[in-house]
């Protein structure tokens, strides 16, 4: 199949000039040091994001599952805030907060670039892995909580030393899958005007005129999203493997 | 036999249309032990519930050692640490050793210096032939060694009242006694204790009163000689009756 499709491509009308405007040695040796060493700010990017995803998708998890009426608005603005932010498309919010906030010229408030693109990146993702951990917490078996509570534990206590720990242990697959996404997303903070990887190759495409610096680009970013996602399947089978050797009850 | 360590009034819960308890009456004098029977979905783990206000309730009153545990404004969980339960299924936290289980509700709710909690775990896992067991985590052990250490659990919290669901329903036989040996050693010491069991020789052992939970009410109770020796209400005689030709008593 893809040798098919490979050999199609290469005896296709227009391969040769294809060939020599994305696939062209000489642009790609020079190309690829600016945007390997561009690409440490999407490194970045997704660091510093992912530290604030993991925290306050959990927030919003442990809020939107507080019992009781008295605590229904909190649970209702938490419910808005996932449907709110897995709704818009992420170059929306990326748009809308990196133009529109710095455009305000609100005293105090950072008017980076940079700054706004993480925020959205945090922002849209924490909408998701909150719904991550939430299927995580409610796949916790009740009783669990409540053996919790009958040692006069409170809800809180009980969620953090017996309820989350074992539901995080659950998610980490889906969160990692959700964390390739969130790496291949930073380039999307290019749209402000912010010098990463995909930002670099666009300059560099600009200065050739030669398409090469993109599929350099594509190059590196694979190389950091295929180990993270093979180290996922490894840890879905290694959990598979033990729930039938009956150790995760 | 003087003061009295729980006293049920006229209690009803419901859940949804279906009355399962339909206006218990029933006190428990301190370090007196009493035996719940009735058939599977009588509600017997309804009212232990209860008492532990893991069920809220309809109506009715449910005072702890002079204390209303049902009146409103009362610190559920302050009142929980005086009253240890223990389930048919365990409910061990899987992530957590054997010590970590015993000592995380000293510790949190109690405020026991770790030392402290520590101590008196090893000293309760030492007294129920557990000692060796202290670093295991619940997946290693069997189902006796488990329900022990979930017993152990909630004495750790040096409880006034401890209530016993069905804690051998979900053994094998031959991992039963190793269990009621535990609780016959607790009643000889004077724990007030209120056990829903099948376990018709154990309870006419143990028991210093059994009582016979029926649609709701309790219907008979008594000494255990007269409840299973001569019962008066013919809903008693079937229900021993049937006992019998399963081979339970
Ligand atoms: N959380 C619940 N929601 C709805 N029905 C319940 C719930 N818990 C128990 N019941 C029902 O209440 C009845 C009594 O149950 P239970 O207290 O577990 O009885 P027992 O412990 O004597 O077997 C059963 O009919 C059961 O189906
Ligand atoms: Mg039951």
């Amino acid at each position: 199949m893809v040798g098919v499709v490979a050999f199609a491509v290469v005896n296709s009308a227009g391969w040769e000039d294809v060939k020599q405007s994305f696939f062209n040695r000489q642009e790609f040796d020079e190309s690829f040091p600016d945007i390997l060493s561009a690409f440490w700010l999407n490194v970045k990017i997704f660091l510093i994001a992912e530290v604030f995803i993991l925290v306050f998708a959990l927030v919003i998890a442990v809020l939107r599952g507080l019992p009781g009426p008295v605590f229904f608005p909190i649970r209702a603005l938490a419910v808005v805030y996932v449907d709110l932010f897995r709704g818009v498309p992420t170059i929306l919010v990326i748009y809308i907060l990196g133009f529109g906030v710095p455009a305000l010229a609100l005293p105090g408030v950072p008017n980076e670039p940079l700054f706004w693109g993480i925020v959205s990146l945090v922002l849209v993702y924490s909408a998701y892995v909150s719904e991550v951990y939430r299927a995580g917490i409610d796949s916790v078996h009740p009783s669990q909580a409540a053996a919790a509570r009958s040692l006069g534990l409170t809800h809180g206590q009980a969620l953090r030393f017996v309820v989350v720990p074992q539901a995080v242990r659950r998610v980490i697959p889906p969160l990692l899958n959700d964390f390739i996404g969130l790496q291949k997303d930073t380039a999307l903070v290019a749209l402000l005007g912010v010098v990463e990887a995909f930002r670099q190759s666009q300059i560099d495409v600009a200065g050739s005129f030669n398409y090469t610096p993109y599929i350099a680009t594509a190059i590196i970013f694979i190389a950091l999203t295929v180990p993270m996602a093979r180290f996922t399947d490894w840890l879905i089978a290694r959990d598979k493997r033990r729930q039938q050797a009956g150790r995760l009850a | 036999m003087s003061s009295v360590a729980l006293e049920i009034v006229d209690l009803h819960k419901s859940f949804g249309k279906l009355e399962v308890l339909r206006g218990i009456d029933l006190t428990l004098a301190e370090h007196e032990v009493v035996c719940l029977i009735g058939a599977s979905g009588s509600g017997k783990s309804t009212l232990l519930r209860c008492v532990n206000l893991l069920e809220p309730i309809d109506s009715g009153r449910i005072v702890v050692r002079g204390e209303e545990i049902t009146a409103p404004g009362v610190d559920v969980n302050a009142l929980r640490r005086g009253i240890g339960i223990v389930f048919q299924s365990f409910n061990l936290f899987p992530h957590m050793s054997v010590l970590r289980n015993i000592t995380l509700g000293p510790q949190k709710a109690l405020g026991v210096p770790a030392a402290d909690a520590n101590a008196h775990a090893d000293e309760l896992l030492a007294r129920f032939g557990l000692a060796d067991k202290r670093e295991e985590y619940p997946d290693r052990l069997s189902g006796g060694q488990q329900q022990r250490v979930a017993i152990v659990r909630a004495l750790a919290m040096q409880p006034g009242l401890l209530l016993l669901d069905e804690v051998t329903s979900a053994l094998d036989p031959e991992l039963v006694a190793e269990v009621l040996e535990v609780i016959r050693e607790l009643a000889g010491e004077g724990m007030t204790m209120l056990i829903a069991t099948h376990e018709m020789s154990f309870a006419r052992d143990v028991a210093h009163r059994v009582c016979f939970l029926d649609a709701g009410v309790i219907l008979e109770e008594g000494p255990p000689e007269q409840v299973f020796g001569a019962p008066r209400e013919p809903r008693t005689q079937q229900f021993l009756q049937r006992i019998v030709q399963a081979g339970r008593l």
